[in-house]
């Protein structure tokens, strides 16, 4: 049966920017159907190339990927054009969000049904789900969205993802920039999509306290390795897990891990 | 001042409102360009005159005045589509300057191949419209100057639907916006910018037919690309209401500042009065009156 076989498998991938300065060295990981990953680490330490690579979007970033390979649902994504990966529902959700602002929040859904060319009813139904997810969106739904607020972004731009009607959802630091409220508002509906529709997510987070509470396993990347990957549970128990890789001391810091994190 | 002669000023005003039609329509193809792919097209003035020179030729050797139309959209169509293809597209994400130059060199071959196919001699292009002029409350009006008008208002009004109606307009505006993003949406950007292309061909036409009607089809025809630029400069690089107030305002002010001041200088300012007018302008405001700044926010 197609779906024992993971959703998304990345294999001892290897990327370079320019063709000289190597972001990542034999990364691997992989995404089952219905699954939550989380992809954890500080500044610079591959999440962002690692998602790029997934979505082919590195040879617009001058990126390539140098060795390893990349399945998306049996395709072989380096040879996949970013528009048909979309198409066959692998989507992306930029880092620092990227919405299109000179466009109302509505426009910019629109554009999720465009990239997978889908029919005027298909659009307008599928409005209605985001805005029931995502209820502030209704209101400003006739705003630019460059006007709205971070987190209004934030979900404006995964509303467009949705629209997609992705099976993979790939978020980059959705977090980022956001107050904790409205953070635990964003994984909480993910949370909803996910056990609601089994949609699968890989989210790729600084955050890790917030992270592993939503995920069900994780990957940990420093410099461009995958340096330890386990079930979020145990990776949430094991100190000497965030210890090395987080620079958290204990449970009862996390504000000191936090500005660690964002400080390396 | 006391008989400042009103009715003649409004004259020149109109006069220089009219031939500013023709700045913005030309202007309008570098916006359409610019805007969707960061490309500063120079070739624009090139097809502007390889599209006016084919349809004089085809006109001449006697195919009606529609068919011939017709085979040049078709053309220039096929041109810019075929630019997209064969130098942007394997120089995508090459930095801004490589692709200017792109463009600057293509602007030479297509004057060439214009050169090659339909031979150098001077055309003349008769659009059907008498340039008598005729008055209006004591102020006479171009025909011709009019016409054009109209034809540029409703190219613009007629892009204005297809932007904020169509779902490829919508999509043409996405890119514009952020063309990462566009890509991560699964939008097919070598399709976006193959239609941007497209109707780049299609403004060059209607500018071309127009141009080589006031002037004559000939080679000097690709020099409007710098009656273009002050515009540019004036309404904003990315912005379609930009090229048409900037192209009013150059034509407006290039007569007004002929007639005025002219004789100060010992006249023929109008052809570099532009310049000193966009100059101007970029030391007060380097983006134009429409143009997007560039703010970062960190």
């Amino acid at each position: 049966m197609a779906d024992n076989n993971p959703l998304l498998v990345i294999d001892g991938v290897s990327a370079t920017y320019n063709h000289a300065i190597t972001a990542l060295h034999g990364v691997s990981l992989t995404v089952d159907h219905g699954e939550i990953v989380a992809l954890l680490g500080t500044n610079g330490a591959g999440k962002t190339t690692t998602l790029k690579a997934i979505s082919n979007l590195l040879p617009a970033s001058r990126g390539q990927i140098t060795t390893g390979s990349i399945r998306f649902d049996g395709k072989n994504v380096p040879a996949t054009a970013p528009a048909d990966l979309v198409r066959s529902g692998l989507v992306q959700v930029l880092e620092g969000r990227h919405c299109f602002r000179n466009l109302t929040v509505e426009e910019n859904l629109i554009t999720g049904g465009i990239g997978r060319n889908a029919r005027r009813h298909e659009i307008s139904d599928d409005l209605e789900k985001i805005y029931d997810q995502f209820p502030g969106l209704k209101e400003k739904r006739r705003t630019l969205a460059g006007l709205t607020s971070g987190g209004e972004q934030q979900m404006t731009a995964i509303g467009r993802a949705l629209m997609s009607r992705p099976r993979l959802l790939v978020l980059d630091e959705p977090s980022m920039g956001l107050a904790p409220l409205v953070v635990r508002d964003i994984f909480e509906t993910l949370r909803k999509l996910n056990h609601d529709t089994g949609l699968a997510i890989l989210v790729a987070e600084q955050n890790s306290t917030v992270a592993l509470k939503y995920a069900n396993k994780a990957v940990i990347l420093e410099n461009g390795k995958a340096v330890l990957s386990g079930t979020a549970e145990r990776l949430r128990s094991g100190s000497d897990v965030t210890n090395l890789y987080l620079g958290q001391k204990s449970e009862t810091s996390k504000t000191a891990h936090y500005f660690t994190a964002v400080g390396t | 001042m006391l008989d400042f002669d009103w009715q003649f000023f409004l004259e020149v005003l109109i006069g220089g409102l009219l031939s500013g039609v023709m700045y913005s329509l030309v202007a309008l193809g570098f916006v359409l360009v610019y805007k969707t792919s960061g490309v500063l097209n120079f070739a624009q003035g090139a097809m502007l005159l390889f599209a006016a020179l084919t349809f004089v030729s085809l006109v001449e050797k006697g195919i009606p005045f529609a068919l011939a139309l017709a085979i040049t959209f078709g053309v220039m169509v096929a041109i810019g589509i075929a630019i997209e293809r064969v130098v942007l597209r394997p120089l995508t994400n090459r930095p801004p300057m490589t692709l200017f130059m792109a463009t600057l060199g293509l602007s030479y071959i297509l004057e060439g191949a214009a050169q090659l196919i339909w031979g150098t001699q001077v055309h003349g292009l008769d659009l059907g419209i008498d340039d008598i002029p005729f008055e209006v409350g004591g102020v006479l009006i171009s025909q011709f100057d009019l016409f054009a008008a109209s034809v540029a208002a409703v190219l613009v009004l007629l892009l204005s639907i297809f932007f904020r109606y169509t779902r490829i307009g919508l999509a043409f505006r996405a890119v514009a916006d952020d063309q990462f993003a566009a890509l991560a949406v699964g939008l097919r950007l070598p399709w976006i910018w193959a239609t941007v292309w497209a109707v780049a061909g299609l403004v060059a036409l209607v500018a071309g037919l127009l141009w080589g009607a006031r002037l004559g089809v000939q080679f000097s025809l690709s020099l409007v690309v710098l009656k273009a630029l002050p515009v540019l400069v004036l309404g904003g690089f990315d912005s379609i209401p930009g090229a048409i107030v900037g192209g009013l305002l150059i034509g407006a002010t290039e007569k007004l500042a002929e007639v005025y001041i002219g004789e100060y200088f010992g006249g023929g300012i109008e052809s570099w009065f532009a310049y000193v007018v966009a100059l101007a302008f970029l030391l007060i405001r380097p983006s134009g009156i429409f143009g997007q700044k560039l703010v970062e926010r960190v």
